[in-house]
């Protein structure tokens, strides 16, 4: 049977299509949920917030989108022990949203930063990383502006100890902290990255790394077998 | 009442914006420019006629939402 997911949409979101498609061809039964919704759809195995620029990242990126009616439905779906995943804006609104620790702020560089990076793959202990090799490095695309990672060295040593950081940076392109570019709930449940796994899921996209991101929630996966 | 609310980034907090205008100054001709830092200000329009009420009021708007208290301080002045 397949697992279900949500993709939320916000105003400004717009790699919503691109996380459906990805996980669409993991076998992922996907439906959209609109930003206003109070509840999520019954029986949902998996949230994506997606990436984009909800709101215009007014404010603050995220800021607004996080107090958005659905994501009070996340956040209990979440610390129901629901999987979580956001991608780039998605996962500066999980940040917001209290979800994960630290902050995303204005790259080092100033600059927006486009193109695909090499990522080193930290932990395998979660469902989102459990297809890679731990120190793998696989290569995703990136785009964004404010994706420097920033926590206190306490948060950061915290993160550490707990094999909280899903992936690093192999040649940090914003000056986030330790190189962070994705990290995991304590419950190892949620996952942010700033990189684009659903965008690097087709031989067409450059590169086919992205795709074990989802497919731990394939029906013939391990996850959903001895769910 | 009006609320003025100042959010500024937390000190040891790097301020990439607060680098390129100071850049921009030196670059303007514009010596001696120690460390910038670039905030926001943000104004409310509040139905409170007590000052100490809104003020209450504003704390908790800065804790939710107008700041990230992660990375940002506030000072929130009652007019």
């Amino acid at each position: 049977m397949s697992l279900r997911a949500g993709v939320v949409v916000f105003p400004g979101s717009n790699c919503d299509r691109d996380i459906a498609v990805a996980l669409g061809e993991a076998g992922v039964e996907v439906t959209k949920v609109w930003h206003k919704e109070t509840a999520l759809p019954a029986g949902l195995d998996l949230v994506a917030i997606p990436g984009g620029f909800s709101f215009g990242d007014y404010l603050r990126c995220g800021a607004i989108a996080a107090r958005s009616p659905v994501m009070r439905a996340v956040v209990d779906f979440a610390e129901g022990g629901g999987h979580v995943i956001g991608v780039c804006n998605g996962f500066q609104v999980l940040i917001e949203a209290g979800l994960l620790p630290g902050a995303l702020m204005r790259n080092a560089g100033l600059r927006f930063v486009c193109g695909t990076t090499p990522l080193v793959v930290a932990t395998v202990e979660s469902a989102f990383t459990a297809g890679y090799r731990a120190g793998e490095v696989i290569r995703l695309p990136i785009a964004h502006h404010d994706g420097n990672y920033f926590a206190d060295e306490a948060t950061l040593d915290r993160l550490e100890g707990e094999d909280r950081v899903a992936f690093r940076y192999a040649e940090n392109p914003n000056g986030s902290a330790r190189g962070i570019a994705g990290v995991l709930s304590a419950n190892r449940r949620v996952l942010g990255l700033m990189p684009h796994p659903e965008r690097a899921v087709d031989p067409l996209h450059g590169g086919t790394d992205g795709r074990r991101v989802f497919s731990a929630f394939n029906p013939a996966s391990a996850l959903v077998q001895g769910a | 009442m009006k609320a003025r609310v100042e959010v500024t980034l937390k000190p040891g907090v790097l301020d990439p914006q607060g680098e390129a205008v100071r850049h921009a100054l030196g670059a303007l001709g514009f010596e001696g420019v120690g460390e910038v830092r670039v905030g926001k200000v943000i104004e409310v329009d509040l139905a409170a006629t007590d000052a100490a009420a809104a003020e209450a009021e504003v704390e908790a708007m800065c804790q939710k939402l107008l700041a990230n208290t992660v990375i940002e301080n506030y000072a929130v002045e009652i007019a």
